[in-house]
């Protein structure tokens, strides 16, 4: 595991959103490949905004961010998309979903966008059947054709799983995926994730303000510990 | 190819929105496209409706008043020409032939035209077709009357009816010439033209009719003159060996009772005044000479125009109109586009989730963008192909009333390469329009990043 680089690399991160504003100052922050890490802090504290410079959508201000080794900074913004769509599996925390598509072709999307991704389904499997495969193995097998704004918010939670899941990205990040669902749900939810990122080999980066789901993890990080922005 | 698919499934989602826009954008292509087709429609038909005539001549006045008068039956002539001169002019060595027309009086508001057999044997129209009656057959007495198809229609006569032409151009009524009543002997087939709308007696059955009445007409318009007839009775047919200058042409005087006028010369012993004529001449190159001899003929004043010529002024003075409306239907046009940028922008926000996934799914702000000009582009590619469709649909139907109620035949041709040059032009604008929401998108999608906003 540790000849492959790590999944992320922050070092001297600083960031905010108007200049002389810092959101954001980590000096590092290391997640291995292949871990499953927890990352949380109250709301306001700088998550999300942290996910967006990971995955190459804000670019810091100052400092580095490597994603399995490749600092998205370096990359015209074209090729930061494309490796984001290429190596990242990004769930929100509600509406994940495009309206006006169906739950399979919500899931294939990431594959229709990236041909290296589409390259990487396994088993000599097509788009199709292959977001078939994810929806069946997250519970979905009987809403394949269901229009998506008719699942309940747990069932369009797990179609975003699946979405994110399928062409086996290296690095999956969850900003709270499970805020809107009840205990019991966002247990089974969770056990899933985990099993298909097992599968995948996928690196977690789990985000929540919801210390609890910490245990559950390999690493829990506190981001307002980390983030030594505005003198903190 | 995805964002296409990604626009249509979009566009699909929000159908209300979608067929209202492309309704509002091909309702305004379709007043671009009609508007266009049928000021060229009117043009031609025009333009159709005199063939092969190389001069109309008439009384000293406006050359645009002589060709409505004369061929498209609309308003009043300038003026009356002397039987002598006409006949004078019959004769030059460059003429082919002649057609006398006059003018005058009414059938109902339709227009009597009194001319000779001539006209059918020389009057062309679109297709250089020649005018020939459908039903019965054309006029020989005096008392036979032909009527165009639209007479015959709206005013249900056959063959055989018998029917009072009113003096003037106005109504029925005081001025009917009820002592002499015509037969109507033939229906003219469809021209779509203004024949189609009126009714030719012979130049004998116009004086006839005049026959006792005052020479200038009460109404006030200038009504041909008619000399009273030197033998009471006669009619063009009778014309007898004592009839003052007798006709010079060899075979002119037709003898016992044949009716036919086939010259002009054969009306030689009349001295009745025509409203204008058409001419045909021998050479065609000889018709600006002839035009300039007759527009300097000392002996009575004269115009004489050239048909096209005389059409192009027509299409040039009334420009101004044909301008005003494409103005406003260029305004139409603006408002059915401005009506797409509202219905796509409008739907910015509420979309700004869907630009955040998409985001998150690796799409680049470009590609957001360019799902937007895609979704406007098609709104205005379906929105100009539909609004063609409701032009010819509608050209269908409106050809023929166009037909019957203005004898205007409007062809429905394939679209020309103005069509396609407003089609395009609405997509090409359609997709600029397309830039605003766009670009708004554009600058959302990256000032959001993947925070999603409700
Ligand atoms: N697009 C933006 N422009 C300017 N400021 C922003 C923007 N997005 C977030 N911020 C600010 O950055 C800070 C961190 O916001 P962020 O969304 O990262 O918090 P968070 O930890 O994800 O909170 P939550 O748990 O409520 O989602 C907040 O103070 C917020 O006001
Ligand atoms: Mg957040």
């Amino acid at each position: 595991m540790s000849d492959r680089p790590a999944a992320i690399a922050i070092e001297d991160l600083v960031f905010g959103y108007r200049p002389g504003r810092e959101v954001l100052r980590l000096d590092t922050l290391t997640v291995a490949a292949g871990d499953r890490v927890f990352l949380h802090g109250p709301s306001g504290s700088g998550k999300t905004t942290l996910l967006g410079l990971i995955a190459g959508v804000l670019t810091p201000t100052e400092g580095r961010v490597r994603i399995l080794g490749q600092d998205l900074a370096t990359l015209p913004s074209s090729q930061r998309d494309g490796y984001r769509g290429t190596h990242i599996g990004y769930l929100f925390q509600l509406f994940n979903l495009i309206p006006y598509l169906s739950v399979t072709e919500n899931i294939a999307l990431p594959c229709r966008l990236h041909a290296k991704r589409r390259a990487r389904i396994g088993g000599g499997l097509d788009i199709a059947s292959e977001a078939e495969r994810l929806a069946v193995r997250l519970e979905l097998g009987q809403f394949l054709t269901t229009p998506v704004t008719e699942l309940s918010v747990g069932q369009q939670q797990r179609v975003a799983a699946a979405r994110a899941l399928i062409g086996a990205p290296e690095l999956i990040i969850a900003d709270e995926p499970t805020s809107a669902l009840d205990t019991d749900l966002r247990d089974r939810f969770l056990e899933l994730l985990f099993e298909c990122c097992d599968e995948a080999k996928a690196t977690l980066l789990f985000v929540s303000h919801d210390l609890a789901l910490g245990t559950r993890f390999h690493r829990v990080l506190s981001l307002p510990t980390l983030n030594t922005a505005g003198g903190r | 190819m995805l964002t296409l698919q990604l626009a249509l499934r979009s566009l699909r989602n929000r159908r209300l929105t979608t067929i209202l826009t492309v309704m509002s954008i091909a309702l305004s292509v379709s007043l671009l496209v009609g508007v266009e087709t049928v000021r060229r429609g009117i043009r031609e038909s025009f333009a159709g409706t005199i063939r092969g005539t190389d001069l109309i001549v008439g009384a000293r006045g406006g050359s645009q008043q002589l060709l409505m008068s004369s061929v498209f039956g609309l308003g009043a002539p300038a003026g009356s020409v002397e039987w002598s001169t006409y006949e004078r002019w019959a004769r030059h060595p460059g003429v082919a032939w002649t057609i006398p027309i006059s003018l005058g009086d009414s059938y109902y508001g339709y227009r009597v035209v009194g001319t000779t057999s001539a006209f059918f044997e020389h009057y062309h129209y679109r297709n250089d077709g020649n005018v020939t009656a459908a039903e019965g057959r054309l006029f020989e007495g005096e008392r036979d009357v032909v009527i165009g198809i639209e007479v015959a229609k709206t005013r249900q006569l056959s063959i055989g009816s018998e029917i009072v032409l009113t003096h003037g151009l106005r109504g029925t009524g005081i001025s009917d010439h009820e002592e002499h009543p015509f037969t109507v002997v033939g229906i003219l087939a469809r021209t779509s033209t203004p024949v189609d709308r009126s009714v030719f007696i012979t130049l004998e059955g116009i004086e006839g009719m005049h026959e006792g009445m005052a020479p200038e007409s009460p109404d006030g318009w200038t009504q041909p003159k008619f000399a009273p007839l030197q033998l009471p009775g006669a009619d063009g047919a009778s014309a007898t060996p004592t009839a003052p200058a007798p006709p010079p042409m060899p075979g002119a005087a037709a003898p016992e009772g044949e009716g036919l006028a086939t010259s002009a010369d054969e009306h030689a012993g009349h001295a009745h005044k025509l409203t204008a004529f058409l001419l045909g001449t021998k050479a065609r190159s000889a018709s600006l000479m002839l035009q300039r001899q007759m527009n300097t003929d000392r002996v009575e004043p004269l115009t004489a125009i050239l048909p096209a010529v005389a059409l192009t002024e027509l299409w040039h003075s009334i420009g101004y109109a044909e301008d005003g409306a494409r103005i406003i239907t260029g305004a139409v046009l603006i408002v059915g586009l401005l009506g797409m940028l509202v219905a796509l922008y409008s739907t910015l926000q509420e979309r700004r989730r869907e630009m955040a996934i998409l985001r998150s799914l690796g799409a680049g702000p470009g590609r957001i963008a360019a799902l937007l000009v895609l979704e406007s582009g098609l709104l205005a590619v379906v929105g100009a192909f539909v609004g063609l469709g409701l032009v010819y649909g509608l050209l269908g139907v409106g050809q023929g009333l166009a037909e019957r109620h203005f004898g205007v035949y409007i062809p429905i041709t394939p679209p020309g390469s103005l069509e396609w040059l407003y089609l395009g032009g609405v997509i090409v604008a359609g997709v600029l329009v397309g830039l605003v929401p766009a670009w708004r998108a554009y600058r959302n999608t990256l000032q959001d990043g993947l925070t999603i906003r409700l």
